[in-house]
């Protein structure tokens, strides 16, 4: 079956100041299909992650090399505005990061930068969203309350919803479910499944078993480079480099 | 170490807690008697001498001065809210690490320990003397500002470096400009704390007097049937002489010969300074907090 490619990355060379933390990247992201980073901490992976919607650019003294294709002909850091990409390449943190707001102005918030005014698309973008993010049930009686009142992993979900919002073609995650309990990572884990009909998804995980679970591909970043990349089951079964097999094992890392 | 010794140990751990806490309470307690006391001591040697005539707006009365402190600090506001908050996101969220940036923080600190006679002076050197205007009320504004103009800005920037990075990359994330997140998630949610600066700097502009002097004058001529706002009896214009509150206290007190009940009136005049004060924090807080409640959700 062959597969269309959503981002490719060519050759990427990444500086901190005179530090280098991505060494020569190539990677190939397919399309609908759950693309997970594993590696040790520092190993640069989530680096690499924010390479994809430039959320890099926020940071000082970061040097870039090599290229970012999108859909084949997309420039990441020469044919597009950072703005316009990241509401194409959503982006979902570590740590959920709700406005103190209320929930319906959360999902609001990339419609209403977007220019959207009027008070029935909002709030249809605001029920598509919640429900896409499996959280509607929970919280559509409550759309005026606070964000922050929200327990860790609805307030992740919602974050998704308010990615989602945003209709971007793919969504990258930096680890979102490790500020959050097992049943809220399952959760996460069974959505990002469903998205995946509709999403591109890159993930970063710490944790394997999860990669294992819902991974189609699976890159091994190490110390800036990345060793290994593969189907996932693949990667796990069989690891090509020593590296990587020593990391899935449980040697080092 | 053994039981004992440990039990001792939590013990003497216990024993400083509260030992700790209980100098705490007291200290705390101090201040709050002394301001109750304060407070108590000037409303009630202003209502001792009151008469309703001291609220009027006859020459007796305290009703001009009170217009002119409210007009003042209202003018105050205008001018050091927007440089203030726009030089503290400045400095918060643009401002590079270099030396252009390490000379205004220099800047804003000396400024924030000026002398308010300084400022007055200052004042009346550069908005009177150089324009060639006699006293005015709008002179008395801009000095007011450069004596609040460091603390709301202080309070900007310290409230936009408080909030959790995450906010901003959250919003950049969805497609914002950096200025799109600032206006639309940042200030937002710091503005209660913004809030407490402006009360701060309003203070300054209610309970001034040095910095008054010789800016906004110690004269007030006012036809409340003129509103011609060129004519300098007009009281809603700002390029007119104009006495505040807290400056009429003191010409009271250093001139008591004007009036025969001269210290009576500046009894009452600080007892309603005081109130005024009082109503317009506790109304800005009212209003933040109904604001915030509104774009926080409930």
């Amino acid at each position: 079956m062959s597969e269309n490619i959503k981002i490719s990355v060519k050759d990427l060379d990444l500086y901190y100041g005179s530090f280098q933390a991505l060494k020569k990247v190539n990677l190939e992201v397919a399309e609908h299909k759950i693309t997970a980073l594993i590696g040790p901490s520092g190993c640069g992976k989530s680096t690499f992650l924010k390479t994809q919607n430039r959320m890099n650019d926020l940071e000082k003294g970061v040097k870039i090399e090599g290229q970012l294709l999108l859909d084949n002909k997309i420039d990441i850091y020469k044919d597009i505005d950072a703005m316009d990409l990241r509401k194409r390449v959503g982006m979902v943190f570590q740590q959920p990061n709700p406005f103190p707001k209320s929930i319906y102005d959360n999902v609001a918030y990339g419609p209403r930068i977007n220019g959207i005014k009027s008070k029935a698309k909002l709030d249809e973008i605001v029920e598509r969203s919640l429900k896409q993010a499996a959280i509607w049930d929970e919280l559509k009686d409550r759309l005026t309350k606070s964000a922050l009142g929200l327990s860790g992993g609805q307030q992740q979900r919602l974050c998704i919803a308010r990615t989602l919002a945003v209709e971007p073609d793919v969504l990258l995650m930096d680890e979102p479910t490790s500020a959050l309990d097992p049943i809220s990572t399952s959760s996460i884990e069974d959505l990002a499944q469903e998205l995946k009909e509709n999403y591109t998804i890159v993930i970063v995980t710490h944790n394997m078993q999860q990669a294992v679970r819902i991974s189609d591909y699976t890159a091994f970043f190490l110390l800036g480079e990345m060793v290994e990349f593969g189907k996932t089951e693949d990667l796990f079964a069989a690891p090509k480099d020593p590296r990587t097999e020593r990391y899935i094992t449980g040697r080092f890392g | 170490m053994n039981s004992e010794q440990f039990q001792k140990k939590i013990q003497a751990a216990k024993k400083t807690d509260k030992v700790v806490t209980t100098i705490l309470y007291v200290i705390g307690g101090f201040f709050l008697v002394l301001l109750i006391v304060l407070a108590a001591y000037i409303l009630i040697k202003g209502a001792m001498g009151f008469k309703p005539s001291y609220l009027s707006f006859t020459s007796e009365g305290i009703g001009n001065q009170f217009f002119n402190t409210l007009y003042l600090v209202v003018l105050s506001l205008i001018i050091s809210v927007p440089i203030g908050i726009g030089a503290g996101i400045y400095l918060a969220e643009y401002a590079g690490d270099n030396k252009l940036t390490a000379v205004i923080r220099i800047s804003i600190e000396s400024l924030s320990s000026l002398p308010s006679i300084v400022v007055g002076l200052f004042g009346y050197l550069v908005f009177i003397l150089m324009t060639g205007m006699d006293w005015n009320l709008f002179a008395g504004a801009l000095a007011v500002s450069i004596l609040s103009l460091p603390s709301i800005t202080t309070t900007t920037e310290d409230a936009l470096r408080s909030l959790p990075k995450s906010y901003k990359q959250g919003s950049m994330g969805l497609g914002a400009s950096h200025w799109k997140a600032i206006t639309s998630v940042l200030l937002p949610a710091c503005f209660p704390r913004i809030i407490t600066g402006v009360i701060l700097a309003a203070g300054r502009g209610f309970g001034e007097a040095a910095a008054l002097l010789y800016t906004a004058g110690q004269s007030t001529v006012l036809n409340w049937h003129n509103w011609n706002l060129t004519s300098p009896t007009c009281p809603l214009n700002p390029f007119r002489s104009g006495e505040t509150l807290a400056l009429h206290i003191w010409v009271l007190r250093t001139e008591g010969s004007l009036h025969a009940n001269s210290t009576d009136i500046a009894n009452v005049a600080a007892a309603v300074l005081i109130i005024l004060t009082l109503v317009f924090s506790l109304g800005a807080r009212q209003i933040t907090r109904n604001i915030t409640k509104k774009a926080t959700g409930e």
